[in-house]
């Protein structure tokens, strides 16, 4: 919302601030100011003058010279504009003065532009005269100004005066940020109040004055609300002998400070009034009013209705509508009809202001697609009382202007009025939730400044009809903490029982998560939650997949964030290859993020949200560097005992030969591989990749922070090295499972030394090396002991196929 | 024979003193003062020395091998020096050669930013909880004081799954939550993703973190939340930091409030990081509000409390100078790098 300093300034007459002071003061009080415009930045020494003689350049046909009399001298000036005549008065800049920008109205320089006195083509120009370009403003704000040329004043404006005065540019627009439980500071009159209110001076809004002729509108027009519902006020007079003419200046000057275009004086003196009270009109032409008869009601389902911007619109039976005696011409609260808008030579106008049920017109406009300047007052659900209030000072505007013959009376239909609203006042409760010791008659006073009543008898604050966001005790401490300043409240801690803070179990393992991974080199990513359903095809993600079924999201931004992610791996994906197109080597990220997993689909509860640590890493890494990682990791939470890997993961967006799952305790935690080929180019990514992705639920319930020390062992170690030939299909990890089972509690430590395939071995075998390490915790090792394992591990071994090498 | 003891000192001593190398001051030693050396075949010859000069002789042999074993010491332990020094000359490598790091990763600055806030609220004893990201409408707007149908679920562009499901606007569905739960007091902190609809560009992004706050229990006053948010904001942005409160709406709280932060860049004499104010805007706040209380099952009349939300990204952009929202979630390693 924007508005004047000076409209303001007219119900709060005592008000003396700076715009910056207004700023400061009124944002603290909540009225929050995002900023304001000086309509006269860089407007200086500029006069009004009388062009008293117009002659010839000498050297330049384009030229002419004036002697221009500025009151108390008379100044030679040169210029081109086409519009100059004698006795005319004109806006003057002086030497060393300043205009705002250049005649062809283009964006404003910041510094404006300096007026200096020189010699045009030879001849000597005191200063300049401006168009109203010049003066920073447009023909749109002052419809009078000539399309080219210079401003010229009405005649009887005086010589030598203010022109930034008189044209009532001395002004500073505010813009204010209104929240959105304080429908009545949508209102030059609501924002008055709290600006008397703040600065401590009296409010004087507008008296409206009683108007109209003797007729009584009962006997020309008739009013029904069928959805009182929607409708709960409906106010209707009329005007006869409509005379069209532009409004005064002082009304088009705050109209145009607000951003509005003054038009005529009817629709000015309805936008007027909406600014100034927060209450949209609408106007009919009474003679298109079929049946002389106004009814509102719900429009008819699959109803179309053209509205005056000429649109075809289709309706539904909650939207509500204007009808007259045969027919809709209006929708309610949102635009008129094509069939009854208001031509140049309108005679006599109905003027509605209601009050409509701001859900509804806020529904109503999204699904028509229509929300227009009135729509969106409207939802914000206005005072009922305030629709009487404000066409009564329409049509005193109307009067005062000329603009017509007000017929006498009102058609109100307003079935139910609203009881005045009581909030008990219990100062020391307030106290108690402010933490402050305010009087209360300093309470009381506040409130009397904003309008709000007491009944002492009762203790209760009575609320007046524009403050509907008023309801409880905590609403009016607002009131006090405001007035009272936010900045006086004092600053304290919480007392009462300690509590104690941390973190939760699943976050400490994240935390660990996040430290394992940043000290094997991998930095934290963060990627989107939703995603486009293609990564399923990018992924190769078989159709008839289970990871295919993902929550959906109705009203997605498009198609790229439509689901909710199942599988981790595009954002990581992504990542990389963002990082691998730009020449970035050697890249290694993390991300903790959620899948959502539906139980069910559609959705009947929540989904399921599992944590996943995802690594990725491409450039000097391998399948077994990704092992470590992951292998550190359960080391880091506690997780100490042996790790398996399964190779017959499944993966379809792994290589076929480089993926496993991982297996603690007999349970599939995670997987980890190498990127399939045909994923790596659907990502675009030109080089191995590596992931590894944890599900974090399943980690943690083997995951522990408790440590013990076991002690450092003090009898010395045995070893054995085996050297094996190894059929082909036999994992290194099942060697180590005997080993492991086979060698008991003395097993300290079994090294893979060495793995080989080719001359000297038979095809279909491999060469494989162990280095077997044994310790007792309580006596040094005899060579007899160390013997009898080995001779279970060979047994073993044997009963695999595995054949010691000679 | 004392002749003969002085030229062997003598010469061992003039042998010593010529010697460069450890080996040949061994080949001294043996040569003098070993089984077959001269010292030790002048004692073996003693059986020719009348016995009653036996003991001279025999000093005058011990005084020349100690004299001798200690200039050999003493040479030893100088040309040892020496060599040690050599050592160290031929040692000197350049230092401004280049590093062998260690490569360790980096954290993702929104990372950074929640595990700063964090740390302060868990100080001051505050849990950290978390809470679905895809939520029931009830949670994220109803039990917060916003019925159905009212303008603040436009206002924050919900993605929705269906009618009673979205992806949640706010982490106050947590606090609900938690209310609910009964176990009173409650000083908590809910980090975590948020969804609005809002389209990608340099400011804005369809999902980012928030963090909200918490307390309730007994006599909470807005005097304690303003002086809980002010400890905050000193502890994140430093000591100088000043804070101010405004007035604002929220339908979850009343009195509600926005708090600014004296600019951290400016120290609050105007820059374009604060657009001149010298004050940032930095998160919403508030007591709450007692319908709220009400809808979560505890009494307004017996507890009082507080709330507070701020946007992580808003906070990480701000306070490490990234100008564009989105580099947050490209992942760029050169960008996290410098984390």
């Amino acid at each position: 919302m924007n508005t004047a300093l000076s409209w303001i300034k007219a119900y709060v007459p005592d008000l003396e601030v700076t715009a910056q002071e207004y700023t400061d003061a009124m944002t603290l009080t909540g009225t929050k100011v995002e900023g304001y415009e000086r309509l006269d930045k860089n407007l200086e020494k500029i006069v009004v003058g009388q062009i008293e003689k117009i002659e010839r350049h000498p050297d330049a046909d384009k030229l002419v010279v004036c002697q221009v009399n500025i009151g108390h001298k008379v100044i030679q000036i040169v210029t081109g504009a086409p519009n100059v005549q004698e006795g005319q008065k004109v806006p003057v800049v002086l030497d060393g003065g300043k205009v705002a920008g250049g005649h062809d109205g283009g964006p404003l320089p910041e510094e404006g532009i300096l007026i200096k006195k020189g010699k045009l083509r030879g001849v000597e120009s005191d200063g300049m005269m401006c168009s109203i370009e010049e003066l920073g403003s447009s023909r749109d704000m002052y419809p009078k100004a000539p399309e080219e040329g210079i401003y010229i004043f009405p005649e009887d404006t005086p010589i030598g005066a203010d022109a930034v005065e008189v044209l009532g540019l001395h002004d500073v627009v505010f813009e204010y940020e209104i929240t959105s439980n304080r429908v009545d500071c949508y209102s030059v009159v609501g924002i008055a109040r709290e600006a008397a209110a703040t600065f401590d001076k009296p409010f004087v809004p507008p008296v409206i004055k009683a108007t109209g002729n003797t007729e009584d509108i009962h006997d020309y027009l008739k009013v029904s609300v069928e959805d009182t519902d929607l409708c709960p006020r409906y106010c209707a007079r009329m005007v006869k002998n409509i005379k069209l003419a532009p409004s005064p200046e002082w009304m088009q000057r705050r109209l145009a400070a607000s951003g509005i275009r003054p038009i005529n004086n009817i629709v000015d003196i309805t936008n007027y009034v909406m600014e100034e009270y927060g209450q949209p009109m609408h106007a009919y032409d009474f003679e298109l009013i079929a049946g002389h008869e106004i009814v509102v009601k719900r429009a008819k389902e699959g109803d179309t209705f053209q509205t005056l911007d000429g649109q075809e619109r289709k309706l539904d039976g909650d939207v509500l509508m204007i009808h007259d005696g045969e027919r809709e011409v209006g929708i309610a609260g949102i635009m008129g009809g094509e069939n009854s808008k208001i031509t140049d030579d309108v005679k006599t106008m109905v003027f509605e202001a209601a009050c409509f049920d701001g859900t509804n017109i806020r529904l109503s406009a999204k699904r028509i697609g229509l929300r227009t300047e009135a729509s969106g007052k409207f939802e914000k659900g206005l005072d009922p009382e305030n629709a009487e209030t404000a066409i009564n000072r329409a049509c005193q505007l109307i009067e005062e202007l000329g603009a017509g013959e007000v017929v006498g009376g009102i058609l109100d239909v307003y079935p139910q009025k609203k009881d005045q609203r009581r909030i008990p006042f219990d100062p020391e409760k307030i106290n108690q939730l402010l933490g402050t010791q305010i009087g209360e008659a300093e309470m009381l006073g506040y409130f009397k400044k904003l309008d709000l009543g007491f009944d002492e008898a009762a203790r209760e604050v009575l609320v007046p009809s524009f403050r509907q966001d008023l309801e409880r005790l905590a609403d009016i401490a607002e009131e006090v903490a405001r007035f009272f300043g936010y900045d006086n409240i004092p600053t304290t801690l919480p007392s009462g029982e300690a509590t104690m803070g941390g973190l939760s179990y699943k976050l400490q393992v994240e935390q660990t998560a996040r430290e394992t991974a940043q000290c094997c080199g991998f930095s934290q990513s963060m990627t989107y939650s939703f995603e486009s359903p293609k990564a399923f095809d990018k992924l190769r993600i078989p159709v008839e997949s289970d990871l295919r079924k993902a929550v959906e999201i109705l009203n997605p931004l498009g198609e790229d964030f439509s689901i909710m992610r199942t599988v981790p791996l595009n954002g990581m994906l992504t990542s990389l290859a963002t990082n691998y197109s730009r020449r970035n080597k050697e890249v290694r990220l993390y991300e903790l993020a959620n899948v959502y997993l539906p139980k069910s689909l559609p959705l009947t509860e929540l989904p399921d949200e599992r944590m996943q640590f995802v690594l990725g890493a491409y450039g000097n890494m391998d399948f077994f560097v990704m092992k470590g990682v992951v292998e550190e990791f359960f080391d880091k939470a506690g997780m100490k005992r042996k790790v398996h890997y399964d190779p017959q993961a499944g993966k379809e967006y792994l290589h076929p030969g480089r993926q496993a799952n991982i297996v603690y305790e007999g349970q599939v935690v995670g997987y980890l591989g190498e990127i399939h080929p045909d994923v790596a180019d659907n990502y675009k990514i030109g080089e191995k990749t590596y992931v590894a992705v944890l599900d974090m639920p399943s980690v943690q319930r083997f995951t522990t922070f408790e440590r013990k020390y076991e002690g450092i062992a003090k009898y010395p170690t045995m070893s054995r090295d085996i050297s094996m030939v190894v059929p082909k299909n036999i994992l290194v990890g099942q060697i180590e499972d005997v080993i492991v089972q086979r060698s008991g509690k003395i097993l300290e430590s079994c090294q893979l030394f060495d793995i080989y395939e080719g001359a000297q071995i038979l095809s279909g075998y491999k060469s494989v090396a162990y280095s077997i390490t044994f310790r007792a915790k309580d006596h040094t090792l005899e060579d007899k002991e160390v013997n009898a394992v080995m001779e279970k591990i060979l047994h073993g071994l044997r009963q695999m196929g595995i054949e010691l090498r000679a | 024979m004392r002749e003969k003891l002085e030229k062997i000192k003598e010469e061992a001593l003039r042998q010593i003193e010529g010697s460069e190398a450890l080996e040949r001051l061994n080949e001294i030693r043996v040569a003098y003062l070993g089984k077959k050396g001269e010292l030790t075949s002048v004692l073996k010859s003693m059986k020719d020395v009348a016995p009653e000069d036996r003991p001279k002789v025999g000093q005058m042999v011990n005084d020349a091998r100690a004299v001798i074993e200690a200039k050999l010491e003493e040479s030893k332990n100088s040309l040892a020096r020496r060599i040690r020094e050599e050592q160290l000359k031929a040692e000197v490598i350049d230092v401004t050669l280049p590093a062998k790091r260690n490569s360790v990763g980096h954290s993702h600055p929104n990372a950074i930013a929640l595990d700063e806030v964090e740390r302060i609220f868990i100080g001051m004893g505050y849990e950290v909880v978390e809470g679905p990201e895809i939520e029931y409408d009830e949670y994220n707007f109803t039990k917060l004081n916003i019925p159905p149908n009212h303008p603040a679920k436009d206002e924050q562009d919900t993605f929705y799954i269906n009618k009673e499901i979205v992806l949640r606007t706010q982490t106050s569905p947590v606090q609900a939550r938690t209310m609910e739960k009964g176990k009173l007091p409650i000083r908590m902190i809910s980090p975590g993703r948020v969804f609005r609809s809002d389209e990608v560009d340099a400011t804005h992004s369809p999902s980012f973190h928030q963090v909200e706050g918490l307390v309730i229990d007994k006599n909470i006053t807005f005097a304690d939340l303003k002086g809980t948010l002010a400890e905050f904001a000193r502890e994140l942005f430093g000591e100088e930091t000043k804070v101010k409160f405004r007035p604002h709406h929220f339908p979850f709280t009343e009195p509600s409030a926005e708090m600014d932060v004296s600019c951290f860049k400016c120290g609050g004499k105007g820059c374009r990081f604060c657009k001149g104010t010298g004050w940032i805007e930095i998160l919403g706040c508030g007591m709450v509000h007692p319908h709220v209380f009400e809808m979560c099952g505890i009494d307004p009349d017996k507890y009082t409390g507080f709330a507070f939300g701020m946007g992580l990204e808003r906070i990480a952009l701000l306070k490490y100078e990234i100008d564009d929202m989105r580099l947050l979630y490209e992942n760029d390693i050169r960008l996290l790098r410098q984390f």
